[in-house]
C-alpha cells in the first residue's frame, strides 16, 4: 500500500543472479514490460510478425527470416543481437519507447537463452501448487516455515516477538480498527495462559467491529458512496448493502458464498431478500443524469464499470485495457472482454437517472426495500386494515344486484344530460400575465395553445372563456408535446419539463366579481415522483405537478373536479389561472383545456368512449342484455357510483396507498434484476457505445478455466466460476491482499494486478500454499485472518536497524514486524475511541459529522446534497465509515489521508505523509474536541497528580508505558502551558469550547485546556497514528 | 534529519533520506520525483496559470466572428454542415436548427489585428500578447465528462489531473506552499452552470500529495490552517517542539525513517500557517493595482480576487495555479448571461496578464484561458431578435494562451462559415495538454506512471505538440 512507483524497485536480494533462471521471476517481467507491447498477445499491434509471449512462435523464423531465439545459442539469437546492437535503428526496444534494457536485464536474457530459453506459463494463470511446508521445527507455524527458510537463505533472522502491549494494539487495530482499552491491555499482559494470544485473536475475530474493519476496504473495491457521482451528484441510499457486507464479515460468510451473492444473488433460485441486497455491489457504480445525455452511452459505461470492477476485485486483472483492443500484456482479447460484458448487460436498470432523482436524489430502479422491526410492524398493521376493509367489501357485494337496480332507475336520465364528457373551451383570451415579458401563447389548429418567446422564471397563463352551456363540473388540462419545445417535450424548461403549482378556477357572472371555486379532487394520467398532481391542491413551496420521467414526449392529462358544479346564466365567464411558481422556467409549453358537465361520479380522464358505451347498454332492456353488457354495467357501478361497496373499496384503495407510501419511506437499496431475455452484446470498436461490430454472447477468457460443471451461463454462473477452486486467480488475489493488510505489502507486491506485468512474488510457494489453504478451508476468511496473525512473522517487533534498512528497506522478507500509518478512517476512529466520544453503533443510514463550512457548496449549486449541516447528536461521533460520502466533494479530511474518491473501484490506496495531514490532526474540530474529551478523561480517571495523569494518558493513547524522557518532556510542556492558561483563562475557555459536546464544568478551564494541548500532542504522535 | 526542503512527503522521500545517508538503495529513478526535479528539456515556462471557464464559453460570440451568418439568420443549419454528427438530448429533438448569428460586434485589435468581440474590451487591449486557437476540439458532449477530459485526458473518473502530473513530474519550487493550487468562483452569467468536482484536481492514481489544494472561499483558505481559538502561535510552536522531541525519541526506538519525514511535515505545516495568510492578505497591494483588476477584486471568492491571488501565487513560484470560473453554460438567454460572464472575467484576466508582464513574470509564466467545449451556431429554443441559446458543441471552440513560450499576437486554426467544423489546423485537447507539458519542459510521452501494470500518461496514447503556437 505504499506509493506505487516503488514497483520499479527490484531488490537485488529478491532475484539472486547466480542461480538458474526462473522464467517467471527473471525473464517474464522483462519481456512483458519491454517487448510484449509490439510482440505480444495483441495481434493488431504486432510488429514484423514476431511474437515473444509464446515459445513456439519465438523460435520460428520471423518475416525477415531471422530467428529471435535459438535455445542454447544466444550468439545466433536475433533477440540478443538486437538488444546489444549499437545501431540505434536496429536496437530493441526502440529508443523512442523510453524503456531501455539494463545491463543486468541483457545478461539475464542471454543466460536464459544459454540455459535453453525455457518458458513458463504466467504463474498467476497456472493453478496454485501446494508445496510441502519446509518445516524445520515440528510445531512451526506454516507461514514461519516458509518465511524463515527464505530468511536463512538471505542470511537474516526474524526479530523477537513484540511486547504484549504492542501486540494487542496491533491486533486490535488490524482486526477491529479500534484501539484496545487500558483494561484490555492489562488483562492481556497478565494472562499467563499458554494460549493467551490465540484467545485474544478469537475474541477480536468475534467482535462486532471486526465486520466493520473488514468492510472498510470492501467499500473501496465496491465504489460505495451516498451520491450518484456525476454533475448534480444527488443522493442515493445504498447503506443496506453496506450493512449486509458488515454482517457477512461478522457472520464469517465463506468468501465463495460472499462472492456468489454479490455477483449473482438475485439469480439464486428463491433468492432471499438478503441475497438480493447483496447484488447492490454492482449498483454502487456512478450513474449519470446530466441534461441532454444519451442514455445508451451511460448504460454501456455502467456495464463496463462492472466488468472492470469484477476484474480488479476478484481477479486482479486490468480487463479495462481490453475495452478498446486486445490486452497488450495479458492473453485476453477484446472479444473476451465483451463476452464478460455480456454477463452484466442484461439487467433492467436504465443506466441513467430518471425523473427528479437527478436533482432531488433517490434510488434508481430496480430496488428492494428493507424494513426494520418497527417499520415491519407498521406495515403489518396497515395490511390488517386492508384485509378488514376487503372483507367489508365482500359483504357489501352480496347486495350488488339490488344496488344496481336502484341506481339504474335514474342513471340513464343523468347520463343523458352530460352530452359528451369533455368539450374544448373556446377562450376569448389566452395570454401571459406578464405581458411581453411572459410567454406568447398562440392558438394551434387543434384548439391548443403553444408558448413561445420569453420563458420567465414564473409565468402565469390567463385563460378566459365563456362558461359553456350546461355548466361545468370539471375541467381537463391536456399538455401536449411540440417539436419547438426543449427535448420535443411538453414543458419549456431546458429538459422539457414543467411544474404546474396552481390551477385556479374563477367564475365571473355578468356584472359580478370573480368568485374562486374549490377543487374537490384532481387526477392525472401520470405524475413525476415527488410532483404528484395532488400537489396542485395544496400550496407546497417548490412543488406542483410535473411530468419528467421515462417518456417525456407523451401527452399528459389532468382533471380538476369542482366541489360544486357551476351552472350560471349566459354571459358568465370562466377565468382560469395556470400558475408556475415552483422552479425557474418550468412553464407549460403547449396545452388545451376542456370542460365537462357530466356528473362528477362518471368523470374519467379518458371519459368519452366509456360513457358512450355505457349509455348504449343502459338503453337495452334489462332482460335483453348479454352477460358481457351486464358485466360492463356492474364494473362501471362498482368503480363510480357511491355505495357501501364503493366506500369499502375506497378504504381499501386509500389504505393500500398508505401502505405503498409507508413502503416508499422504507430504506431501499438498488439491486440487480435480470431481464427475461438477455440484451444483444457486441464488440464495441474503440470501446465506443455507438460503434458496435461483431455480436458476442456470454463467455469466459480462454486463458482461464471454463465454467464449472453444472453452472448456468449467466451472472450466477460467472460468480460460481470466480470462486471455482479451478480458478487460479481468486484465492491468490484474496490471500495476497489479506497479507498486504497485515504486513504492508502483498507477497506479490502488485496486489492490484496479478497479470503478466505483476511483480514476481517474494515467496511464491507461500502465496500458493495460502491460496490452496484458503480453498481447502472452505474460503473461511476468519480462519485465514487467524492463520496470518498467529504467525511469528506477524508477531515480531517492528524495530528497524540500519542493516535491515539497507538489505530490505520495504521489509518484503519480514525480518522485522510491519509498521505503517493507519488508514484515514482509523486515525479518526481511534481519536474518538480514546477520548470516549465514539458512538460504537453498527450500521444504519449515513451520518454527518463536522465538516468545513460550505463543503458541498463551493463548487456546485446542483442536486440535493448542498448546504451541509452537521448532525447534532451521535452522528458526530460514529465511526468514519458511516460518514456521508458525496463523490464530487468527498469528506476532505479523508481525501487528505489517501482515501479514494469512490468514483471507481480502487483496490489499493497510497499512503502519504503531508503537511495537510498535520494541519488536520492539529486543528480539525473533531481532533480538537477529541483532545479535550481525552484530557477530561485523563483528569477524571488518571489519578490526582500530573505525573499519574500523564502516565495514564500516554498508556491510554499508545497502549505502552512512557519512559523517563517522555515523562519529563510531557510534564514540562504541560506545566508551561498550564501557567500560560492560568494567566489567560479566557484563552483556556475558548479552547475547551471547541466541539458540540460540553466540557466538565467542575474542572478549572486552565487545567482542562492545558491537558487538552497535551492530549492533542499525544494524538499527533507518529506512534499513535502508526500501527507498529 | 532530512533537509529543510522536504516537501509534501511520502515514502519516496524516505528513500531520498536513505540516499543522503549513504545507505544502499535498489535501482531507482527516484530523483525525478524529488523537489524541483529536472525536466526532459529546457522549459520555456516555470509555472502555469490556467484560467478554466467552466460551462463552455460561446466562441462565435467572443473570438471567432462569423459575420456572414447574418444573412443566414433563422435558416436551418444545412445537413452538409452538420454531417449527421450527434447532438445532445437537449436539442436532438428540435424540429429546426435555426442559425443564430452573434448579436455582438467584432473589431480587429492591436498590431496583430485579432478579432475580438465588444464583450471583451479589456482583453482587446492586450490582443498582441495573445495566441488564439480557434480550432480546439474534444470528444465529450456533456459537461461532466468533457471537463474531466480536459483535466485528466479521460472522460471517466480516476486519472490524475494535469496539475497533479506536473507536481509529480516537476515537484515544487516553493518550500511553504503546495505545487498545485486551485481557486474557484461562481459566475454572474448563470451561477449554477457548471458545477466542479474534486476529481478535476485529484491526483487519481498518483500519490495523494500531488492532488491540487483547493483554496476555500469561506473559512480557512487552506483546510484546517488556523489553530483552534484560545491557542496562540507561541504555544503552538511549543507544542510542535514537544511533539518533535517525542517523535525523535520514537525514531531512536524504531529507526523508521518515516518518523523523521513526519517531523518535517509538521514543520512545513507550521510554515504554511504563516505563508498562506501572508499570501492571501492583499491589503498592502497598491490602489492602482487593485483598480486594474476591477471593482470585484475586493470581494473574496470572485474571479477578480482569484486573478490577483494567482499573481501572488506566481510570485511565490507555485507551479500550477488553476482558476475555475463557473457560469458559461448558456442554453438559453445567452446574450444576457454572457455579458455577466464577460463582466466577471474580461478586466481581471487582462489585468493579470498586464500585471505579470510588468513584473517580468510573464516571461516564465504560461497563461491558458478556455472552457471544455464550444457552442452551436444554431439556437437552442426559440430564436428572436434579441435572444437565443446555444447547445454544447465539441467539434470546435476557441481558447487563448499567452506568456512563456507561446507565439504572441497570432490566431491559429480556422473553422467553417457556421463555426461548426474545423477547416484548418485542428488542435485536440490531448494536443493542448501535450503542448502545455512541453512548454514546462516535459515530453508528454515520457511523463509516465505505472498503475495496474500499465504505464499511464496524461495524453493516453495520443497528443501532438502544436508547433504552430510555440514561440
Amino acid at each position: 500500500m505504499r506509493p506505487l512507483f516503488l514497483l520499479f524497485v527490484t531488490l537485488p536480494a529478491l532475484a539472486p543472479a547466480a542461480e538458474k533462471i526462473v522464467f517467471n521471476r527473471d525473464i517474464r517481467p522483462i519481456l512483458s514490460d519491454k517487448c510484449f507491447h509490439c510482440h505480444g498477445p495483441d495481434e493488431k499491434e504486432r510488429k514484423s510478425g514476431l511474437r515473444l509471449d509464446v515459445r513456439d512462435a519465438a523460435l520460428k523464423p520471423a518475416e525477415s527470416g531471422a530467428v529471435a531465439i535459438q535455445p542454447g545459442d544466444p550468439s545466433h539469437s536475433e533477440l540478443v543481437a538486437r538488444c546489444l546492437t549499437a545501431d540505434k535503428d536496429e536496437l530493441m526496444p526502440p529508443p523512442k519507447l523510453g524503456k531501455p534494457l539494463s545491463q543486468r536485464e541483457k545478461d539475464l536474457l542471454q543466460q536464459w537463452i544459454t540455459e535453453g530459453a525455457e518458458y513458463q506459463g504466467h504463474w498467476a494463470f497456472l493453478p496454485p501448487v501446494r508445496a510441502a511446508v519446509p518445516a524445520q521445527k515440528p510445531d512451526q507455524h506454516p507461514i514461519d516455515a516458509f518465511i524463515t527458510a527464505r530468511l536463512a537463505k538471505e542470511g537474516l533472522k526474524a526479530s523477537p516477538e513484540a511486547d504484549r502491549a504492542t501486540l494487542i494494539r496491533r491486533l486490535s487495530l488490524d482486526l477491529t480498527g479500534l484501539p484496545p482499552t487500558p483494561a484490555e491491555v492489562s488483562a492481556f499482559e497478565q494472562d499467563a495462559a499458554p494460549n493467551a494470544y490465540e484467545k485474544l485473536v478469537d475474541r477480536l475475530l468475534a467482535s462486532k467491529h471486526y465486520g466493520e474493519r473488514m468492510a472498510m476496504q470492501w467499500l473501496d473495491f465496491a465504489r460505495y458512496a451516498d451520491s450518484h457521482g456525476f454533475q448534480t451528484d444527488s443522493s442515493r441510499s445504498m447503506w443496506p448493502w453496506r450493512d449486509w457486507v458488515i454482517r457477512a464479515f461478522n457472520d464469517n460468510k465463506p468468501f465463495d458464498q460472499f462472492t456468489i451473492e454479490q455477483i449473482g444473488g438475485d439469480l439464486i433460485p428463491n433468492a432471499t431478500l438478503d441475497q438480493k441486497i447483496a447484488t447492490g455491489f454492482n449498483r454502487n457504480h456512478r450513474i449519470n443524469g446530466e441534461g441532454g445525455i444519451i442514455a445508451e452511452e451511460w448504460r454501456i459505461e455502467n456495464v463496463i464499470d462492472r466488468v472492470e470492477t469484477t476484474g480488479f476485485t476478484w481477479l486482479a486483472l486490468s480487463l479495462n485495457c481490453c475495452r478498446c483492443h486486445d490486452h497488450k500484456y495479458d492473453p485476453i482479447t477484446q472479444k473476451e472482454f465483451y463476452q464478460l460484458f455480456s454477463f452484466f448487460n442484461n439487467t433492467t436498470d436504465r443506466g441513467t437517472i430518471t425523473g427528479g432523482s437527478n436533482r432531488s436524489g433517490g434510488n434508481e430502479a430496480p430496488v428492494v426495500t428493507v424494513a426494520d422491526p418497527a417499520a415491519a410492524a407498521r406495515l403489518a398493521a396497515l395490511q390488517q386494515e386492508i384485509d378488514a376493509a376487503k372483507q367489508q367489501a365482500t359483504a357489501a357485494r352480496k347486495d350488488l344486484g339490488k344496488l344496481i337496480a336502484a341506481w339504474e332507475a335514474t342513471a340513464l336520465k343523468n347520463l343523458a344530460q352530460g352530452q359528451t364528457a369533455w368539450a374544448p373551451l373556446a377562450p376569448t383570451q389566452v395570454v401571459s400575465k406578464l405581458g411581453d415579458k411572459g410567454a406568447k401563447l398562440t392558438r394551434q389548429s387543434d384548439g391548443s395553445y403553444l408558448a413561445s418567446g420569453p420563458n420567465p422564471a414564473q409565468d402565469t397563463y390567463l385563460f378566459d372563456a365563456p362558461l359553456p352551456k350546461g355548466g361545468v363540473t370539471a375541467l381537463l388540462l391536456e399538455c401536449l408535446p411540440d417539436a419547438s419545445l426543449p427535448n420535443q417535450s411538453l414543458g419549456r424548461y431546458s429538459n422539457g419539463n414543467f411544474v404546474l403549482t396552481d390551477f385556479d378556477v374563477f367564475v365571473q357572472k355578468p356584472g359580478g366579481k370573480p368568485e374562486k371555486q374549490t377543487l374537490a379532487r384532481v387526477s392525472a394520467d401520470y405524475s413525476q415522483k415527488g410532483y404528484e398532481i395532488e400537489k396542485v391542491l395544496k400550496r407546497a413551496r417548490g412543488k406542483g405537478w410535473a411530468i419528467d420521467g421515462p417518456t417525456k414526449r407523451d401527452p399528459r392529462r389532468a382533471m380538476f373536479v369542482l366541489q360544486t358544479p357551476v351552472n350560471a346564466p349566459e354571459g358568465t365567464q370562466l377565468l382560469l389561472r395556470l400558475r408556475h411558481e415552483a422552479i425557474g422556467g418550468h412553464n407549460i409549453g403547449r396545452f388545451r383545456i376542456s370542460a365537462s358537465s357530466t356528473p362528477a361520479e362518471t368523470l374519467k380522464l379518458d371519459g368519452d368512449t366509456q360513457l358512450a358505451a355505457l349509455k348504449a347498454i343502459l338503453e337495452v332492456p334489462v332482460e335483453k342484455r348479454t352477460a358481457q353488457q351486464k358485466g360492463e354495467i356492474q364494473k362501471f357501478f362498482i368503480a363510480n357510483v357511491d355505495s357501501p361497496l364503493k366506500r369499502a373499496n375506497d378504504v381499501v384503495t386509500a389504505k393500500q396507498k398508505a401502505l405503498e407510501d409507508a413502503r416508499a419511506q422504507l430504506p431501499s437499496v438498488m439491486v440487480m434484476e435480470e431481464m427475461p431475455q438477455p440484451r444483444d452484446a457486441f464488440i464495441l470498436n474503440r470501446g465506443e457505445y455507438d460503434k458496435p461490430t461483431t455480436k458476442v454472447g456470454m463467455g469466459l477468457p480462454a486463458v482461464l478455466p471454463p465454467l464449472p460443471k453444472g453452472a448456468p451461463m449467466n451472472r450466477l454462473g460467472l460468480a460460481k466460476w470466480l470462486v471455482d477452486p479451478a480458478n487460479p486467480l481468486t484465492a491468490r488475489v484474496w490471500v495476497n491482499r489479506a497479507w498486504e493488510k497485515s504486513f504492508g505489502y502483498g507477497l506479490c507486491k502488485t496486489t492490484e494486478n496479478l497479470g503478466s506485468q505483476a511483480d514476481y512474488p517474494v515467496h511464491p510457494e507461500l502465496l500458493d500454499w495460502l491460496a490452496t489453504e484458503f480453498v481447502r478451508t472452505g474460503w473461511d476468511m476468519k480462519a485465514m485472518q487467524k492463520l496470518l496473525v498467529t504467525s511469528h512473522a506477524y508477531r515480531q517487533q517492528s524495530k528497524v536497524t540500519p542493516e535491515l534498512l539497507a538489505k530490505d528497506p520495504d521489509n518484503r522478507l519480514l525480518a522485522r514486524g510491519p509498521r505503517f500509518r493507519l488508514a484515514g478512517e482509523l486515525v479518526r476512529d481511534q481519536a474518538l475511541a480514546l477520548s470516549g466520544l465514539l458512538v460504537p453503533k453498527i450500521g444504519g443510514d449515513s451520518v454527518k459529522p463536522y465538516m468545513p463550512e460550505g463543503v458541498w457548496d463551493e463548487t456546485s449549486k446542483y442536486g440535493n446534497l448542498r448546504g451541509y449541516k452537521a448532525d447534532t447528536g451521535e452522528g458526530l461521533y460514529r465511526r468514519t465509515m458511516y460518514t456521508i460520502w458525496k463523490r464530487t466533494a468527498a469528506p476532505p479530511t479523508m481525501l487528505l489521508f489517501d482515501s479514494p474518491s469512490r468514483e471507481l473501484c480502487t483496490v489499493k490506496r497510497s499512503r502519504t505523509n503531508t503537511p495537510l495531514q498535520a494541519l488536520a490532526l492539529l486543528n480539525e474540530v473533531t481532533f480538537v474536541e477529541a483532545a479535550r474529551a481525552l484530557a477530561q478523561r485523563v483528569i477524571q480517571e488518571g489519578g490526582d497528580t500530573p505525573e499519574a495523569r500523564l502516565d495514564f494518558a500516554y498508556r491510554l493513547v499508545t497502549s505502552r508505558a512512557a519512559d523517563a524522557d517522555t515523562k519529563r518532556l510531557l510534564l514540562a510542556g504541560l506545566k508551561q502551558r498550564l501557567a500560560e492558561f492560568q494567566a489567560n483563562p479566557e484563552s483556556a475557555a475558548q479552547l475547551i469550547a471547541t466541539g458540540a459536546s460540553k466540557p466538565d464544568a467542575s474542572i478549572p478551564a486552565p487545567e482542562l485546556a492545558a491537558y487538552t494541548t497535551t492530549a492533542s500532542i499525544l494524538l499527533n504522535l507518529d506512534r499513535t497514528i502508526t500501527r507498529d | 534529519m532530512p533537509s529543510a526542503t522536504l516537501q509534501f512527503q511520502d515514502r519516496l522521500n524516505r528513500r531520498a533520506f536513505l540516499k543522503q545517508s549513504g545507505l544502499a538503495l535498489g535501482s531507482t529513478a527516484l530523483a525525478s520525483q524529488l523537489v524541483a526535479s529536472p525536466t526532459h528539456f529546457a522549459p520555456k515556462a516555470k509555472r502555469i496559470i490556467y484560467l478554466f471557464q467552466s460551462g463552455a464559453p460561446s466562441q462565435m460570440d467572443l473570438f471567432d466572428p462569423k459575420p456572414q451568418m447574418e444573412k443566414r439568420r433563422g435558416e436551418d443549419l444545412p445537413a452538409s454542415i452538420r454531417m449527421g454528427q450527434r447532438l445532445t438530448g437537449m436539442t436532438s429533438g428540435q424540429k429546426t436548427f435555426p442559425v443564430a448569428p452573434s448579436m455582438f460586434k467584432f473589431a480587429q485589435h492591436g498590431q496583430s489585428g485579432a478579432w475580438i468581440s465588444e464583450l471583451m474590451p479589456n482583453i482587446s487591449k492586450i490582443a498582441d500578447e495573445l495566441c488564439f486557437i480557434r480550432s480546439m476540439h474534444t470528444e465529450a458532449i456533456n459537461h461532466d465528462p468533457a471537463i474531466t477530459f480536459c483535466q485528466t485526458g479521460s472522460q471517466l473518473a480516476g486519472r490524475p489531473s494535469i496539475g497533479s502530473w506536473l507536481s509529480y513530474g516537476l515537484g515544487s519550487e516553493n518550500r511553504d506552499l503546495p505545487a498545485y493550487v486551485v481557486l474557484t468562483s461562481f459566475g454572474t452569467g448563470r451561477r449554477d452552470d457548471q458545477p466542479l468536482y474534486d476529481r478535476l484536481w485529484s491526483s487519481g492514481f498518483l500519490p495523494t500529495q500531488h492532488q491540487g489544494v483547493k483554496f476555500r472561499n469561506v473559512g480557512d483558505p487552506v483546510l484546517y490552517l488556523s489553530d483552534p481559538s484560545g491557542l496562540n502561535r507561541g504555544m503552538r510552536r511549543g507544542m510542535l517542539d514537544e511533539l518533535a522531541a517525542l517523535n525523535q525519541r520514537d525514531h531512536q526506538l524504531f529507526g523508521d525513517p518515516e518518523i523523521t519525514a513526519r517531523i518535517a511535515q509538521y514543520e512545513m505545516a507550521f510554515r504554511m500557517q504563516s505563508s498562506v495568510p501572508d499570501l492571501i492578505d492583499t491589503s498592502k497591494e497598491p490602489q492602482h493595482v487593485l483598480d486594474a483588476y476591477g471593482p470585484e477584486v475586493r470581494n473574496p471568492g470572485t474571479y477578480a480576487a482569484n486573478c490577483l491571488l494567482a499573481r501572488r501565487l506566481a510570485e511565490r513560484d507555485v507551479r500550477f495555479i488553476q482558476l475555475f470560473h463557473m457560469g458559461w453554460d448558456h442554453h438559453g438567454g445567452l446574450p444576457n448571461a454572457i455579458k455577466g460572464q464577460c463582466y466577471d472575467t474580461d478586466q481581471p484576466t487582462a489585468a493579470l496578464i498586464r500585471d505579470l508582464k510588468q513584473r517580468g513574470l510573464l516571461d516564465d509564466t504560461l497563461i491558458v484561458w478556455g472552457g471544455e467545449f464550444g457552442r452551436t451556431i444554431y439556437s437552442q429554443g426559440t430564436l428572436t431578435e434579441t435572444n437565443y441559446g446555444r447547445d454544447h458543441h465539441p467539434r470546435c471552440f476557441t481558447l487563448f494562451m499567452a506568456g512563456a513560450g507561446v507565439k504572441k499576437g497570432i490566431t491559429y486554426g480556422e473553422t467553417d462559415d457556421y463555426c461548426y467544423n474545423i477547416t484548418r489546423d485542428p488542435v485536440h485537447v490531448h494536443d493542448l495538454n501535450a503542448t502545455i507539458l512541453h512548454l514546462l519542459g516535459l515530453n508528454h510521452e515520457r511523463l509516465t506512471f505505472r498503475f495496474q501494470g500499465r504505464d499511464y500518461r496524461l495524453t493516453d496514447i495520443h497528443g501532438n505538440l502544436v508547433k504552430g503556437v510555440v514561440a
